[in-house]
């Protein structure tokens, strides 16, 4: 079975005009090594780029075990002008969570 | 204050908000300060062109009903109110604040208003200013301007504070600035304690959207359980005189503190969470750590912060058009590819009856309206299509849902369940303004 984010780490999205942010928090430190590895801007950029255009941009928070990844250029426009269903983004960090993870098997 | 703390309550997360955490908090809580964030970026626009059209009071709509929860029990033991459900009539809210408190035989009390957010004066003589989102000159939107709104900081709250009101009510203030006030009351900190300021304003950030620091936006049933949501508490957050915070809820109120909902919370509509950019100070969350201190009790401690920029960020609200919506469903054999020809129908015939949009976007919900389209997806017993176009022009946007309605006798077969609507769009951009072009005061309304 192929491992994903959502295996090993929790997200929630937030907007802030025409970008979205979406945080992922690593369940424990082998998790957050492992999503540093892997998650890198042009990763994430392409799960994302069926609703956003980028620039992506990534910021490590080591003390929360967290990435924070910043999405710019949401398609559509911005929150208050947008044709979206979900203008707010709100949805999006179950899109991150499905991002598949490569490598070996689950760090036990 | 108990036992060497501050406890502030948090009320409401958003304008819609549920009304029986607050009133639980009130009632057995033991908290000194309530407060209630009910203003979302657009939420002002929207107010400012009720007001000017005579179709609202200005102030936040259920003002009256989220105070009616909670006034007496407030009055009766002390507990400080502040919020910004003043929105683009401060001053009118307080007076029907007033009349409640009249009404519920609460005596002795009164308002203290923050005037000075609305700043359309100051905009509409600098047209050169840029625009934060656009990068184009403010010029561009000016015509078009609703509502121009700083966001004022906890420095104003606290000086509301000072007045003995019980109640603060405000327009356009930074959401953790509303917590970060009565704490500079409380405890008497200096505006420029940075080392204070950064405790106070995560804990600020974390409290702003009520419910969700408790368990709410979070549940992923299997994986992130939450228990008793459906009576999901709001929390509290406890300070002490040299910043130190916990986060917390009651025993009783459904929901969850843990550091995982505390994370999350933290990183909530964060852009660099090393600069987190406040009307008080710049936060920087590097050092922040998250330790479960007891049960459904968070200790926030390690925040850093730079001193505040010397502007305030102003926030621009404007008339950019209507957004015209139908929705149709489709179900069983098929249902997807009849769904996809009903929307190249309206498409088409919208073209033919000579209607141009700025963005007309078809969805299928249940397919790919919340993450676009992907390879692979297997497909839905049932689909709704949607149909939504952005236009200057009210009639092609009146358009849009009416040709998804004709669908049901001039369509593809079975289609079930119309929907449509309209609505003019307030759009919001920002600027920066100089602090000193901002001044403010404080107006005291008392009960009659």
């Amino acid at each position: 079975m192929t491992l994903t984010v959502r295996d090993i780490a929790h997200a929630r999205a937030g907007d802030k005009g025409e970008r979205v942010n979406v945080s992922v928090i690593a369940h424990d430190s082998a998790g957050y090594e492992r999503l540093l590895r892997e998650l890198s801007e042009t990763r994430v950029l392409a799960a994302y780029a069926p609703v956003a255009h980028g620039p992506v941009r990534r910021y490590a928070v080591p003390n929360l075990l967290a990435l924070n990844f910043v999405i710019e250029n949401v398609r559509g426009g911005s929150v208050t002008a947008t044709t979206a269903l979900d203008i707010h983004g709100k949805s999006l960090s179950a899109l991150m969570l499905a991002i598949p993870l490569f490598g070996n098997e689950p760090e036990t | 204050m108990k036992a060497g703390h501050l406890r502030i309550g948090s009320g409401a997360g958003f304008a819609g908000d549920r009304w029986e955490p607050a009133a639980e908090l009130v009632e057995h809580g033991d908290i000194d300060v309530i407060a209630f964030e009910c203003l979302a970026e657009r939420t002002i626009a929207r107010e400012t062109l009720a007001l000017l059209r005579g179709s609202g009071p200005g102030y936040s709509p259920k003002l009256e009903e989220r105070l009616r929860a909670v006034l007496p029990a407030c009055a009766a033991k002390g507990i400080r109110i502040v919020t910004n459900m003043g929105a683009a009539a401060p001053v009118p809210a307080a007076h029907a604040a007033c009349a409640l408190a009249a009404e519920l035989d609460v005596r002795d009390f009164s308002c203290a208003v923050l005037i000075g957010d609305d700043v359309r004066d100051q905009l509409s003589t600098r047209a050169e200013l840029t625009l934060l989102e656009s990068g184009e000159p403010l010029e561009s939107i000016l015509p078009r301007m609703a509502s121009a709104n700083a966001y004022l900081g906890a420095d104003a709250v606290a000086e509301a504070m000072a007045s003995g009101a019980l109640a603060v009510i405000t327009g356009r203030i930074a959401d953790p600035s509303l917590f970060v006030g009565p704490m500079l009351h409380a405890f008497g900190w200096s505006y420029d304690d940075y080392a204070k300021l950064a405790q106070a304003t995560a804990a600020g950030h974390l409290l702003e959207c009520a419910g969700q620091v408790t368990g709410g936006y979070f549940a992923d049933p299997g994986v992130k359980d939450v228990a008793d949501l459906a009576r999901l508490g709001f929390p509290f957050a406890d300070i002490t005189p040299t910043g130190e915070v916990t986060i917390g809820k009651l025993t009783d109120a459904g929901g969850r503190v843990d550091v995982a909902t505390c994370s999350e919370q933290l990183l909530y509509e964060i852009d660099d969470p090393g600069a987190y950019i406040t009307p008080d100070c710049v936060l920087d969350m590097g050092g922040i750590s998250l330790r479960q201190s007891a049960p459904d009790r968070v200790q926030v401690s390690g925040a850093r912060a730079a001193p505040r920029t010397s502007s305030y960020k102003v926030s621009v609200g404007y008339f950019d058009g209507y957004l015209g919506e139908g929705q149709l469903s489709y179900g069983g054999p098929n249902a997807v590819a009849r769904a996809r020809l009903a929307g190249e129908i309206v498409k088409q015939r919208l073209a033919l009856r000579g209607f141009a949009f700025d963005d007309l976007r078809i969805d299928l919900i249940g397919l790919d309206s919340l993450h676009g389209p992907a390879e692979g997806r297997p497909e839905p017993y049932e689909v709704r299509l949607r149909v939504a176009g952005k236009t200057e022009n009210r009639a092609a946007a009146e358009a849009v849902g009416w040709e998804v309605a004709a669908l049901y006798t001039n369509g593809p077969s079975g289609g079930a369940g119309d929907f449509s609507s309209v609505r003019e769009i307030l759009a919001v951009q920002s600027v920066l303004l100089a602090r000193d072009l901002v001044p403010t005061r404080i107006k005291l309304i008392e009960t009659r």
